[in-house]
């Protein structure tokens, strides 16, 4: 049994999210392969060759997968995943994009977005905004599944001492291409990898009072994140939202700031060590969730609490 | 240009489900059920392509029992112009809905299908991907702006670390974020109008797919419960509390 695991870069270096992956494998068990697959992704596959529990890298440097677009990566992974018994990624916006392609071109079913192995074939996985968990066994026999980085620990990455070893496999579907991206600049650390986030919602009023989090978050080293009432209103980029439909974090600490606490906010920061929530509603159903809740209007505790730390 | 746009009944967004008791799955039974919201930004996008000219028919689709038709109705309410239900009472999951779906697309041949990115009661988000493989076409996912040139669709997809623009040729796939659009309202004479347009009911034996189960749902269990928190009364004491109870900061 070997797994084979898909890994997330920017062609220079691993993004973290593939480390909480490889500890999911080690969790199911098996030779761990690594699938590096880029354009000048070298520097990308020596970092995947020195992570701890790693067994083999594979390295695909090819033109046509620069952007990893899901019509060509998907036909690389389904053919080298026929080999393997699990075929593993991140669930992070381009493990969701390519690997259900790849299961429907291996004829089986995906599991998304795993929280728990309980052995080789069982996993477990949050359904409706994470209101239920689900135990799910796959029939298949290639096991195709997403790991939710927040549900594991990052693997180290170094100890590991893995060959490198390349794929002449190129696949140019021709059907789509990439035009351009819009990477929103931050200096703050990863909404996703921060151990700190505080998060503010439509009771912040406008995009500039996000000033008053970011203040705060400087003192702290957090990240800051926001409601999806508050990325709708326009006040912050969508990239900043926290929930269902944006991004799942489990922070040490999450401070959620003029945010009513709706479901589907809640499935994206509910595993949060700590939640603070600062609101003046004390109804708000945010308060179910806080461990420490401090009902007051949030442009006079915000000032306040910068002024403590 | 023919649109074909899938929708899923799903529980509502703002039910908060209970899990049954003994654990073999989360409780629908008098709960009240709608269209997956990510589904209805699909519809309203293709109801914008038609009132654009780049569409000229809508074809709706939707599978699983019977009362889905209420959920193709509301769609042709807001502008479908004609449904097809794939009936049927068995648990569909995502591989055997993109087969299904597969056979739909073989039979209309759309330019473009437009699909939610994710039912909000599974979560998965596979089925647009799944369908793209079956019919290699190319999918646009996360689609929070699309725009049709000729044989070629430019979709801005949200991705990570903020927006990535990619150009498929036709047929593609497109499935739906939240930004793509704001959903309009079906109006009263619309609602009535929509139940004179024509719908069709399919079964997975008339399209030839057999259903079949790929994963096996052991257990379902409530999330584990949050301890109490404690309100507190002033920014000093919730500092203190920070610095030497949680010892977070």
């Amino acid at each position: 049994m070997a797994i084979l695991i898909i890994a997330e870069h920017d062609n220079q270096s691993l993004k973290a999210a593939t480390l909480n992956a490889v500890t999911a494998a080690t969790q199911i068990g098996g030779e761990i392969h690594v699938l590096v697959a880029g354009s000048g992704c070298q520097a990308a596959a020596d970092a995947a060759a020195s992570v701890a529990g790693v067994d083999k890298v594979l390295l695909a440097d090819n033109a046509a997968y620069e952007h990893q677009l899901a019509e060509n990566l998907s036909q690389l992974v389904a053919e080298l995943g026929r080999d393997y018994s699990h075929v593993v990624a991140p669930a992070t916006t381009t493990g969701k994009n390519v690997m259900p392609r790849v299961a429907a071109l291996l004829d089986v079913a995906q599991v998304s977005d795993i929280i728990r192995v309980d052995s080789e074939d069982t996993f477990a996985r949050p359904i409706y905004a994470g209101n239920a968990i689900a135990t799910v066994k796959s029939l298949d026999a290639i096991k195709v599944i997403t790991v939710r980085g927040t549900a594991f620990e990052a693997a180290a990455t170094e100890g590991g001492s893995a060959a490198v070893e390349a794929v002449a496999a190129a696949h140019d579907a021709g059907i789509s291409s990439f035009v351009g991206e819009e990477v929103a600049k931050s200096d703050r650390p990863e909404l996703t990898a921060a151990s700190v986030i505080i998060s503010g919602g439509r009771g912040m009023g406008n995009g500039e009072n996000f000033a008053l989090l970011e203040s705060v978050a400087d003192k702290l080293g957090a990240a800051v994140g926001a409601s999806r009432a508050a990325v709708d209103a326009g006040f912050v980029p969508n990239d900043m939202q926290v929930g269902q439909t944006g991004k799942i974090v489990a922070p040490d600490l999450y401070i959620a700031v003029g945010i009513s606490g709706a479901i589907q906010h809640l499935a994206g920061m509910k595993d949060s060590k700590v939640i603070v929530a600062i609101n003046k509603d004390e109804e708000a159903p945010i308060f179910s969730v806080a461990d420490y809740g401090l009902v007051a209007d949030l442009f006079e505790a915000v000032p306040e609490l910068d002024g403590k730390l | 240009m023919k649109v074909l746009v899938t929708v899923k009944r799903v529980i509502d967004y703002n039910v908060k489900v209970r899990v049954k008791s003994d654990n073999s799955d989360v409780d629908l039974s008098n709960v009240k059920m709608a269209m997956n919201p990510f589904c209805e930004i699909a519809v309203e996008e293709a109801v914008r392509l038609k009132e654009a000219g780049v569409a000229s028919e809508i074809v709706v689709v939707s599978l699983g029992p019977q009362a889905a038709q209420e959920q193709i109705r509301t769609a042709l309410a807001l502008g479908a112009d004609r449904g097809i239900l794939v009936q049927s009472d068995e648990n569909l999951e995502s591989l055997t809905v993109a087969k299904l779906l597969a056979k739909v697309v073989e039979d209309e041949q759309p330019g473009l299908v437009i699909m939610g990115k994710q039912a909000i009661d599974s979560d998965n988000n596979q089925t647009g991907q799944m369908l793209a493989a079956l019919t290699n076409m190319p999918q646009g996912t996360f689609a929070s702006e699309v725009k049709v040139e000729g044989e070629k669709v430019q979709v801005t997809r949200e991705v990570d670390g903020g927006l990535q623009t990619v150009e498929l040729n036709m047929p593609a796939i497109v499935t739906t974020d939240l930004r793509l659009n704001e959903p309009r309202y079906a109006s009263l004479p619309n609602i009535m109008k929509a139940k004179r347009k024509p719908l069709d009911t399919k079964t997975p034996e008339d399209l030839g797919v057999a259903v079949k189960a790929h994963t096996q749902l052991l257990s379902v269990e409530p999330p584990a419960e949050r301890q109490a928190g404690i309100k507190v009364a002033s920014v000093e004491e919730l500092v203190d509390k920070l610095k030497n109870e949680a010892k977070v900061i």
